[in-house]
């Protein structure tokens, strides 16, 4: 990602009095990149989209655009597409108007609007809709006619904030295979702010997560997942079994094993719950532990452990091998492939 | 008898013997004094006097509105979106006068326009003027006295209106490069249409029915139809000539009501 950086964000802070709402963020963004800014609410992922388009000025840092100096530009100079949540469509305007709203406003001709309108109604999906209010439409429609009018003057860049959040769980789905093929088709930027790591992880081909203000980690989807760069990432996405390790040994609770790691440096090993199984006779690392419940999910069961520290771990049991699942207050061992685990 | 019904009837109770029993009493008074028949209907009517009256109502009533609802848009504009201490200020510029007696803002008028008030004094001890200039007595007095009554009545539905407008879609607008000019006429004016309208109904319907300040400031010169009417009970007195007057008026708010609701439906569609 070292060619073509679009924007480069450089020390990007934001605060609100005394409030600190964004510290010290950089990064880059590549032309055509599909970038998720993923984080829990008041991680400042959203303030740094209105930053990023205009919409809010920057305490300090420097935004550039295809290296030039954009820190002071207003929204309507960086001229990115922008789908705000809620979809803040014009209510009074038709979905045709609403549409053509932003070509009317760069002045370009009656033909040349309405041949554009019309395509652009024909790629998201909405022939015969033309003519409708917003509030006639559904939401997922309403949904479309935003990307359209952000769309519309093919800008270089198309912002989105949580534009998913008001909509139903199947057509989140749908919408969002729609926004892949939009992003694959147009080749243009996409910046995305959501909190659904689902989302995040299927559709980026990078990931920023935010927390307290703070970016923790840019990085393709499963490099976050499978290599978090801190604790604070770990556990936001997915589930994850954190285990301290002992300082004299390099092993956990009392147990001398064999970790990819150096007790000296750091504190913790992290399992995820999917790369943990019971032991067999044969595995070089068992952890002793004890089974304190269990939850049958029809393919795998989920068992909740307790290590002899008092740790909890979780692992899913395949309930397709032969082995029984263990009961509650069983004492085991339990294993993973080292490769699997790593520090924090 | 259903619940709702029930639970609103001592409502429909009062105002069926406060309100729909006197109308009545109205028509039928219209209808029967001093002869039975359609004879007052045909004075009202026919008389050139009373028809040039409510002429003048409808006409000095829209112009009324009309100046009312654009100074409360201005007004409501600076209240809901002006600074902090603008928005101070405006709010006690509308609520102060809206709690003075009707009959004392219209002698404060008075004391403001008429020959020898504050303006035409001061006018003339500048030297801008020679010999007073009439401001009372005549329709521009009316329609100042009027308007300054009904701006408050017209700022709270545009309140309404401006304070739902979703500030995103105006972001929105200007993102895409929209100029202020441009959002404000092609955005924000079209999504307060609605209290627009409503501001102007309510000030239309209240403006017809006045009394005080017409008869105050336009001093007998220009007469509107409640005085009209006043005249026909208290000083004529036709009590079936002012009924019927008065049901006319009622059917003539009542058409144009019917016509602006229509086309209210329309926008708000």
């Amino acid at each position: 990602m070292v060619d073509a950086a679009q924007i480069e964000a450089r020390s990007i802070g934001k605060k609100y009095g005394n409030f600190s709402a964004l510290r010290d963020v950089s990064l880059t963004i590549s032309q055509g990149e599909f970038l998720s800014l993923l984080g829990p609410s008041g991680s400042g992922k959203t303030t740094f989209l209105t930053l990023l388009g205009g919409y809010d000025a920057s305490t300090s840092g420097q935004f550039l655009f295809e290296g030039q100096d954009m820190t002071k530009w207003p929204a309507k100079q960086r001229g990115f597409g922008m789908v705000f949540q809620g979809f803040a469509l014009f209510p009074h305007l038709t979905v045709a108007e609403n549409i053509a709203f932003p070509l009317k406003v760069q002045k370009r001709s009656k033909a040349a609007i309405a041949d554009r309108v019309a395509q652009m109604v024909t790629m998201v999906g909405l022939s015969g809709h033309e003519d409708k209010k917003p509030r006639a439409l559904s939401g997922g429609q309403q949904q479309r006619v935003a990307l359209a009018r952000a769309l519309a003057y093919e800008p270089k860049v198309l912002l989105l904030d949580e534009p998913f959040s008001a909509l139903d769980k199947n057509l989140r789905g749908q919408m969002q295979e729609e926004l892949r093929r939009l992003h694959r088709d147009l080749g243009t930027t996409f910046v995305f702010v959501t909190h659904d790591q689902e989302e995040a992880l299927a559709l980026s081909t990078r990931i920023a997560i935010f927390n307290h203000g703070e970016l923790q980690q840019i990085d393709t989807p499963d490099a976050v997942y499978e290599r978090p760069s801190n604790r604070f990432t770990a556990e936001f996405l997915g589930d994850i079994n954190i285990l301290s390790v002992d300082e004299s040994d390099n092993g956990i609770a009392g147990t001398p094993l064999d970790l990819p790691i150096n007790a000296a440096s750091f504190r913790h090993v992290a399992i995820r719950p999917e790369h943990m199984r019971l032991a067999g006779a044969g595995d070089a690392i068992q952890l002793p532990a004890t089974v304190r419940d269990r939850v049958y999910l029809g393919a795998t069961s989920r068992l909740l452990l307790e290590t002899q520290a008092g740790e909890e771990l979780m692992l899913y049991h395949d309930n397709r091998t032969s082995l029984p699942v263990p009961d509650p207050g069983t004492q085991l061992h339990v294993t993973w492939a080292k490769q699997d685990s790593f520090a924090l | 008898m259903r619940p709702t019904l029930f639970l609103i009837s001592p409502l429909l109770l009062f105002l069926g013997c406060s309100y729909l029993l006197p109308f009545l009493g109205i028509m039928q008074l219209s209808f029967t004094d001093p002869s039975p028949g359609l004879a007052q209907y045909q004075q009202v009517l026919s008389d050139p006097l009373t028809l040039s009256v409510i002429w003048r109502t409808v006409r000095l009533c829209l112009i009324v509105t009309v100046v009312s609802v654009s100074c409360a848009y201005v007004i409501t504009l600076l209240w809901v979106r002006g600074r902090p201490m603008v928005r101070l200020l405006t709010e006690l510029c509308i609520m102060i006068p809206f709690w003075i007696s009707v009959l004392s803002r219209a002698f404060g008028w008075l004391a403001m326009l008429s020959n020898r008030g504050l303006l035409n004094t001061w006018l003339k001890d500048m030297g801008l003027i020679d010999s007073a200039i009439q401001m009372t007595r005549n329709e521009f007095a009316v329609v100042v006295g009027m308007s300054h009554y009904l701006i408050p009545f017209a700022v709270f539905p545009l309140a309404t209106a401006m304070r739902n407008v979703d500030e995103r879609v105006l972001t929105a607008a200007d993102g895409m490069g929209a100029s202020r000019l441009r959002v404000f006429w092609q955005v924000f004016v079209p999504m307060t249409a609605s209290g627009v309208m409503g501001a102007f109904l309510l000030v239309f319907v209240f403006s017809i029915g006045f009394y005080v300040t017409p008869a105050l400031l336009g001093g007998g010169q220009s007469v509107l139809i409640a005085e009209l009417i006043y005249l026909w009970i208290f000083q004529i007195p036709q009590w079936g000539v002012a009924a019927a007057m008065s049901v006319v008026l009622m059917i003539a708010v009542g058409g144009i009501l019917y016509l602006l609701m229509r086309r209210y439906g329309e926008i708000a569609q």
